[in-house]
């Protein structure tokens, strides 16, 4: 920062907002790893204290490992997540790529129509939805989550993705143009690189609503064998009695996938290689 | 052999006519700069000969075969962009080398090829770096390079010069002339700068408002300008035009006299008063306000002591004088 706009007061302010904020959000987070380590008794007698020797327990941990069906959902949940995001991040691009870069009839039409399924929530259609995966027989299987995953998803993709796609640069599409790339080398090699910091906003966006979601594994998919891990640490939450050390201990593990994920494309949000290509 | 021929080509983006009925011809080994203010269409012309937009009429001919229906990189040309337009993951070499390599050339050849470009702009020593790693000037030296690789028939400048900054544009400026002398190619440049224009042309086209207004030879235009727009665009300072200062000049005419062809002269056609000087070392521009009211710029060379506020005289050879009629044609 410029030394003589450098203002101390601002400075404070401002980390302080950052700071307080980021406590409060930090907080549910916080309470539920220190109490997976404590035991039942010790979670209800005192909620905020840190485990200690005498409540240290790693019962719940134990309990969720021995239900055998744990890494299954494990598997479930990243299989959904992973597949649904490529399939947004591939599909979202290209349509994106379409409606920035050609001129065709009906376009800024596509383009409103695709925005719509920003303002209008996909689980209105939750219904249909079941009805179709009924009728195409894909009601129980990761096939009908990646589906409606991918569909929730894409709009924002493309409305994002194309307002940064209409910002690389004509000049560089048509040198490839030029050179004799094909439109579809063009996309992938020269505006997909360029494009990457805002495909990671993309994917961290719809990363966690999607590894959170009970709703559509609840109506779409409660088979056991395709229970996702959201789904699958409800068993663990009675009518009458709730087994809390496995609750808060499957939700720990749960977190640990999202911020590895997060990571990853965090990095690509901070990396741009746009500097040089043009000015 | 004709490199181009351009035949009433027209472009229309919807409603808006962009260009109109063009017609031209460029000669094997031609240089010819289209010139006009921003908004006259001059880079759309260079986008339909690349082949980057389509003519909504008309017929486009490089060397001697109409292209119309030609993609970009088969119709034998190269482009160099004003923003440079490297691919920012490709080492100066795969840029240089991309578009023979999609035209499947042989390894062989691709490198003999960069090589004697590289030689020749003298980027041989940054062959493994990325663009991201050069600066300006080397960056459009790539550009440039990229296009040489080709072997085009045909080169086509889009204002390459307005990244970088006036030292450098002199020295590139230099450099494109003398590129030009070595491959002996035809080329098209674009650009509103008309000293890159005087300087470089064989040919200069003037577009106004997607029309051709005038097609000569640098000094053909700036002697003989067809027309008010052509004669106020080239030449700088710009041509000064007088309606009401000058006695005798029949209503509607005007009167367009350089900067250079006015002197200070005790007994001259135009009175005035000196309202701002410019002195440039080698020359000195006064700015004149005639008794009329109308502003005149006039280039005295050498060095000049007028102080702002003088009433001056101020004398044109009749010979240097140029009319223009109401319509702004030159009679």
């Amino acid at each position: 920062m410029n030394k003589a706009r450098r203002n101390w007061g601002t400075t404070i302010a401002a980390h302080g907002v950052l700071i307080a904020y980021t406590i409060i959000a930090l907080f549910p987070v916080f309470v539920i790893l220190i109490n997976s380590f404590k035991s039942r008794k010790a979670i209800f007698r005192e909620p905020l204290a840190l485990p200690d020797a005498d409540s240290f327990s790693l019962i719940g941990y134990q309990t969720v490992l021995k239900q055998g069906d744990f890494f299954l959902y494990f598997q479930n949940s990243m299989i959904v997540t992973v597949v649904s995001l490529t399939l947004i991040l591939l599909f979202g691009a290209m349509a994106a790529f379409a409606l920035a870069e050609y001129r065709f009839k009906g376009n800024t039409l596509m383009g409103l129509y695709l925005a719509l399924g920003i303002m209008i929530p996909i689980r209105i259609g939750t219904v249909a939805i079941l009805e179709m995966m009924v009728s195409t027989g894909l009601v129980n299987t990761l096939t009908a989550l990646i589906l409606v995953y991918t569909a929730q998803g894409l709009p924002l993709a493309i409305f994002i993705l194309s307002e940064f796609m209409k910002g690389v640069s004509d000049d560089l599409k048509n040198a490839g143009r030029i050179d004799g790339l094909s439109e579809y080398k063009i996309f992938f090699r020269l505006v997909l690189p360029l494009v990457r910091p805002a495909m990671a906003t993309v994917a961290v966006f719809n990363m966690i609503p999607i590894w959170n979601d009970l709703w559509f594994p609840l109506i779409l998919a409660p088979a056991e064998e395709v229970k996702t891990l959201t789904l699958g640490s409800q068993v663990f939450i009675g009518q009458f009695v709730t087994d809390w050390n496995a609750v808060l201990s499957a939700l720990s593990m749960a977190i640990l996938p999202v911020l590895i994920l997060y990571v990853i494309f965090s990095r690509q949000l901070i990396r741009g290689i746009t500097s040089g290509a043009v000015k | 052999m004709t490199a181009l021929k351009l035949e009433n080509v027209n472009k229309s983006f919807g409603e808006v006519h962009v260009l109109k009925d063009i017609n031209l011809t460029v000669e094997e080994g031609e240089f010819v700069v289209f010139v006009g203010p921003s908004g006259c269409g001059k880079s759309t012309l260079l986008r339909v000969i690349a082949g980057l937009e389509d003519a909504t009429s008309g017929t486009v001919t490089i060397g001697g075969e109409v292209v119309n229906a030609v993609p970009p990189a088969r119709r034998g040309i190269a482009m160099v962009f004003q923003s440079y337009a490297l691919y920012p993951h490709l080492t100066v070499k795969d840029n240089m080398g991309l578009g023979l390599k999609q035209e499947g050339q042989p390894k062989s050849v691709i490198e003999e090829r960069v090589a004697r470009a590289s030689k020749m702009l003298d980027l041989d020593s940054y062959l493994a770096r990325r663009p991201a790693e050069l600066s300006g000037g080397q960056r459009q030296r790539v550009a440039i390079g990229r296009a040489i690789v080709r072997d085009p028939k045909l080169f086509l400048f889009d204002e390459p010069l307005s990244n970088l900054d006036a030292a450098l544009r002199m020295n590139t400026r230099v450099e494109i002339a003398a590129l030009h002398r070595t491959l002996s190619a035809s080329m098209i440049y674009v650009t509103h700068d008309q000293i890159e224009a005087m300087t470089l042309a064989d040919k200069i086209v003037v577009l106004r408002d997607g029309r051709i207004e005038q097609v000569g030879s640098p000094m053909e235009l700036y002697n003989h300008p067809a027309n008010r727009f052509v004669a106020g665009f080239l030449g700088s300072p710009s041509m000064n035009f007088l309606e009401r200062s000058v006695e005798g000049l029949p209503k509607g005419q005007t009167l367009g006299i350089r900067p250079e062809h006015l002197t200070l002269d005790g007994k001259g056609q135009i009175g005035g008063e000196v309202t701002h000087v410019e002195r440039l070392g080698g020359d000195t521009n006064l700015l004149v306000r005639t008794e009329q009211g109308e502003t005149l710029t006039v280039r005295l060379f050498g060095q000049n002591t007028t102080p702002v506020g003088e009433k001056v005289r101020l004398r044109f050879d009749e010979s240097h004088a140029f009319h223009f009629d109401a319509d702004n044609k030159r009679l």
